[in-house]
């Protein structure tokens, strides 16, 4: 069983190594709330989840999730093939923190957001990635899910 | 569809070792999940209502009421977006999310749902404060 984990782990992780083109950056990482001391008002917070396609808000980064939760929204959207999205930490930034849960009126973090509209939390993504709505939603933003090719590679053999 | 099923896999052999490593302090129910308990009851008239203190999985004290798992089985979620669903459950513990409860996780499902899969899944090992948890894969 452990060798299954392992197994399952490693495949996760060099298939995000893999995905990040070679360079440091991290996907499309961007820091909120640094200088003016703000950032976290109704309407720059609007701004802010309507700024890019897919936005998360989480505890820790997508390279180093400090949450097991926040690190399933990164691994799901690894699977998926997303790299082209914002993520923000909260820990970085206590009025962000609060800003986005009164915002969303959701009281957990992370938090996901799909052109400009919140779609839920962990368990939310989870269940859209398990029912296959991640895939047809990321289809209306124009990114196609990499689930989509490798499913098509299985099915050619 | 293998990479498909990795999530779903990395998430219960995770969760069944994070378990069992804090099994020493599941038997006893604390005042904060009572409270979750009768008011999801009391909001949602659940015909199933599991709730799992996972607080001892994270950086808190033992007996800590920081991190529940719960699944709410009623009839009220016919016809509601998942969304929605959490809504519900997060309105009738807005105090508890408001003080003590850091973590929720929630399975929202009608009665017909429950039936397919009528169980209380695991939920992904803690990454932060605690380094004993940190360098797993």
């Amino acid at each position: 069983m452990s060798g299954s984990l392992s197994r399952a782990a490693a495949a996760v992780l060099r298939w995000g190594r893999g995905a990040g083109g070679g360079g440091l950056r991290g996907p499309g990482v961007r820091t909120a709330g640094s200088g003016g001391g703000g950032g976290s008002s109704g309407e720059q917070l609007d701004a802010l989840v309507k700024k890019d396609k897919v936005v998360v808000f989480l505890k820790g980064t997508p390279e180093q999730p400090l949450c097991g939760f926040s690190n399933a929204v990164v691994q799901i959207l690894r699977l998926h093939g997303v790299r082209d999205y914002a993520a923000y930490n909260v820990l970085d930034d206590p009025q962000l923190r609060q800003g986005i849960k009164d915002y969303s009126n959701w009281p957990t973090i992370p938090q996901v957001y799909l052109n400009g509209e919140f779609v839920g939390g962990c368990d939310i993504l989870l269940q859209m990635h398990q029912n296959g709505d991640l895939v047809e939603e990321l289809k209306k933003l124009g990114i196609r899910s990499a689930l989509l090719d490798e499913k098509k590679d299985q099915d050619s053999k | 569809m293998l990479s498909g099923q990795l999530v779903g896999r990395l998430f219960s052999m995770a969760g069944r070792v994070c378990l069992s490593r804090s099994s020493a302090g599941l038997g006893t129910i604390g005042p904060v999940e009572a409270a979750i308990r009768m008011k999801l009851e009391q909001a949602l008239n659940p015909e199933v209502l599991e709730l799992r203190n996972e607080s001892g999985g994270h950086a808190v004290p033992p007996g800590s009421e920081t991190h529940f798992r719960v699944a709410v089985v009623s009839s009220r979620f016919e016809g509601l977006s998942a969304l929605q669903r959490h809504r519900l459950v997060h309105a009738a513990l807005s105090e508890e999310l408001a003080g003590p409860v850091h973590a929720l996780a929630i399975q929202a499902r009608t009665p017909a749902q429950w039936k397919e899969n009528p169980q209380l899944d695991m939920s992904p090992p803690c990454l932060g404060g605690s380094k004993k948890t940190r360098g797993t894969p």
